[in-house]
């Protein structure tokens, strides 16, 4: 069977982001780029289906601009098969509603049993495409994933909930969203990064499927948090039990 | 204006303190509705909680589980004229919501943080190091509630509650089994005090050090991904951009060091405290009250004078 991975461009997660003085959005001029944590997690468990002789082929699948081919380039090199690069450009940044859409007709094209992505990209923090292509492609859905087993036609997932861990079974085709605890990606090797600017990677755009990228949320404004004021070092332990019961906390 | 309002419930039971904060933020939006998946005492316990106009109470098995499938199906059953629909943004919600915000085509809208008209919103992104102001150009609004950011709804409405069905069960997902760590702590999301630990604490064993001072104090036990990752603390304790989201009257953050996705999870708490050997480290920028000390005799002498 083969595994489609959607791998997301984001800031780097070390990276922390500046907002605009004039308030239209975060500065993302020369700051690291990287592909999306979760992504990584998902491609790592994408290629040990593949090691263990369960997938055939990994196709793995960017949306955004043309730069996101960098990204398409590390999964390659971590030992994903091909590549798809769709670009879009929604005048801001590609809402989940609009990648499940265009997953969707990649879906179609491709029929792939699995669809692994990220539970989260860290950038818009939406926590929604999986969830969304799996509405749209009337597919069952596993979230948070943090244990992937593929057995009896199903996948068998153990999800992080609320208040623990929840195993559940979907059938496939089916999407899973993966968690922070489900592997430790690898890191690629330079034989496989030499390898991996061989493998194909498919240009597409967002108009070759018909998918509309106009935005649904319209970004009015984007500010700073409010900040917290200094604080104060304390010199003991009795001192801090002092100043926490001023506080009447405790 | 009609809000449909997905309740939180666990084991059958209603979270009143998550479902009473996202009742805030949805009765700013119209009259609501909530809808229960759990037992009758759930629905019992969310029409007491002031602006829920109506409670819809789903008993089937089908649903019991929170199974996304079907939970969205009973929603979408009940979206008849809404105008907004709206969960807690915790790991059950987030399940669900973007399933029905696809299924009316409609884009959700992630963790609001506030709610400035019928249809502008603002949420955190970047790890919140970025506020934006969203305006929804969808029909019907999908959106989900930090709790965190809102103050739980009163209790003393008498709401009516209607039994309804499930339409369509599917069979796509199934149940297995739920491993909830069940304890006498505070829940972690609605706790007052939350006592973290992070890499800092160095084991399994030595995480008793955190949880003694919390269970001294009648707090929660919160953790770094560090501390998850490495086993000293379970999954769902996990604070931050990817974890939960919490703020609380006093955070005491253990041998932390203030990684900024840490930070997104408690950042907005009242008081924050906290004690590592690294006077450098990125957590005492926010910190109220900083002790540079090895938390090894530190804790111990704290949870001794407290
Ligand atoms: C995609 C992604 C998502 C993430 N999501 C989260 C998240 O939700 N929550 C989260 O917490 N992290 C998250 N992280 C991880 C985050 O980047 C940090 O790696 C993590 O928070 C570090 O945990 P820590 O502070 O416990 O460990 P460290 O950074 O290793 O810090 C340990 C601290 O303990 C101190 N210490 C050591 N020994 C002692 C002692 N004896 N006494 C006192 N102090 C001592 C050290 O000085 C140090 O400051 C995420 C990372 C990624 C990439
Ligand atoms: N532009 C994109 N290109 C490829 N995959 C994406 C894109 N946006 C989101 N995804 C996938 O959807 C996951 C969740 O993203 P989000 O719903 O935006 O938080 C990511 O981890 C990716 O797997």
């Amino acid at each position: 069977m083969k595994i489609l991975v959607p791998v997301k461009r984001v800031i780097d997660y070390n990276v922390k982001v500046k907002v605009k003085s004039d308030g239209t959005g975060v500065d993302l001029a020369n700051v690291k780029m990287s592909m999306n944590p979760f992504d990584e997690i998902s491609v790592e468990a994408a290629i040990r289906l593949k090691e263990a002789g369960i997938a055939s082929e990994v196709i793995v699948v960017s949306i955004g601009e043309k730069k996101s081919t960098e990204t398409l380039r590390t999964a390659l090199a971590m030992g994903a098969d091909r590549g798809i690069l769709v670009e879009a450009d929604a005048g801001g940044d590609i809402e989940p509603l609009t990648v499940a859409k265009i997953l969707a007709r990649i879906v179609a094209d491709e029929q792939p049993q699995l669809v692994i992505l990220g539970k989260q990209a860290i950038d818009n923090d939406m926590n929604a495409t999986g969830q969304m292509l799996a509405a749209l492609l009337g597919w069952g859905q596993a979230t948070f994933a943090s244990e992937l087993k593929i057995e009896d036609g199903k996948a068998h997932v153990t999800r992080e909930v609320d208040g623990g861990l929840q195993t559940i079974t979907v059938a496939l085709p089916a999407i899973i969203t993966t968690d922070l605890r489900l592997n430790e990606p690898r890191y690629a090797s330079l034989p496989n990064i030499m390898k991996a600017k061989k493998k194909p990677v498919e240009e597409k755009t967002a108009a070759d499927y018909g998918v509309d990228t106009a935005l649904r949320l319209k970004v009015i404004a984007t500010e700073e948090p409010a900040g917290r004021a200094a604080g104060i070092k304390v010199g003991s332990v009795s001192e801090l039990v002092e100043k926490l019961k001023e506080t009447g906390m405790v | 204006m009609s809000v449909l309002l997905l309740a939180e419930v666990s084991g059958g039971e209603l979270a009143l303190d998550a479902t009473a904060k996202t009742a805030t933020a949805a009765a700013q939006l119209g009259e609501v509705t909530a809808i229960v998946c759990g037992t009758a005492a759930a629905a019992d316990a969310a029409a007491k909680i002031a602006g829920v106009s109506k409670v819809l109470l789903c008993e089937d098995a089908a649903v019991a589980n929170g199974l996304a499938e079907n939970v969205a199906r009973l929603i979408m059953d009940h979206s008849a004229g809404v105008t907004h629909i709206v969960a807690p943004a915790n790991n059950s919600g987030k399940n669900v919501l973007p399933r029905v915000a696809a299924l009316l085509d409609a884009m959700v809208i992630t963790d609001v943080i506030e709610v400035l008209d019928a249809k502008t919103f603002k949420r955190p992104i970047y790890a919140g190091n970025a506020i934006q102001t969203v305006e929804s150009q969808d029909a019907v609004k999908v959106l989900s509630v930090r709790t965190a950011a809102f103050d739980a709804a009163a209790e003393g409405a008498a709401a009516p509650v209607q039994v309804v069905a499930l339409g369509e069960t599917s069979t796509l997902s199934a149940h297995v089994e739920d491993k909830v760590i069940k304890n006498d702590r505070p829940e972690l999301s609605s706790a007052k005090i939350v006592v973290s630990g992070g890499r800092g604490v160095g084991s399994q064993a030595d995480f008793a050090l955190i949880s003694g001072l919390a269970d001294k104090i009648g707090a929660a036990v919160g953790a770094s991904r560090a501390a998850v990752d490495s086993g000293f603390a379970a999954n769902d304790l996990q604070v931050g951009q990817t974890g939960k989201v919490v703020a609380p009257d006093l955070y005491i953050a253990v041998g932390v060091s203030g990684a900024i996705q840490h930070l997104a999870g408690m950042k907005d708490s009242k008081v924050i405290v906290a004690i590592n050997k690294d006077e450098e480290a990125p957590i005492f920028q926010i910190a109220d009250y900083g002790l540079v000390a090895d938390l090894f005799e530190a804790v111990p002498e704290l949870t001794g004078k407290l």
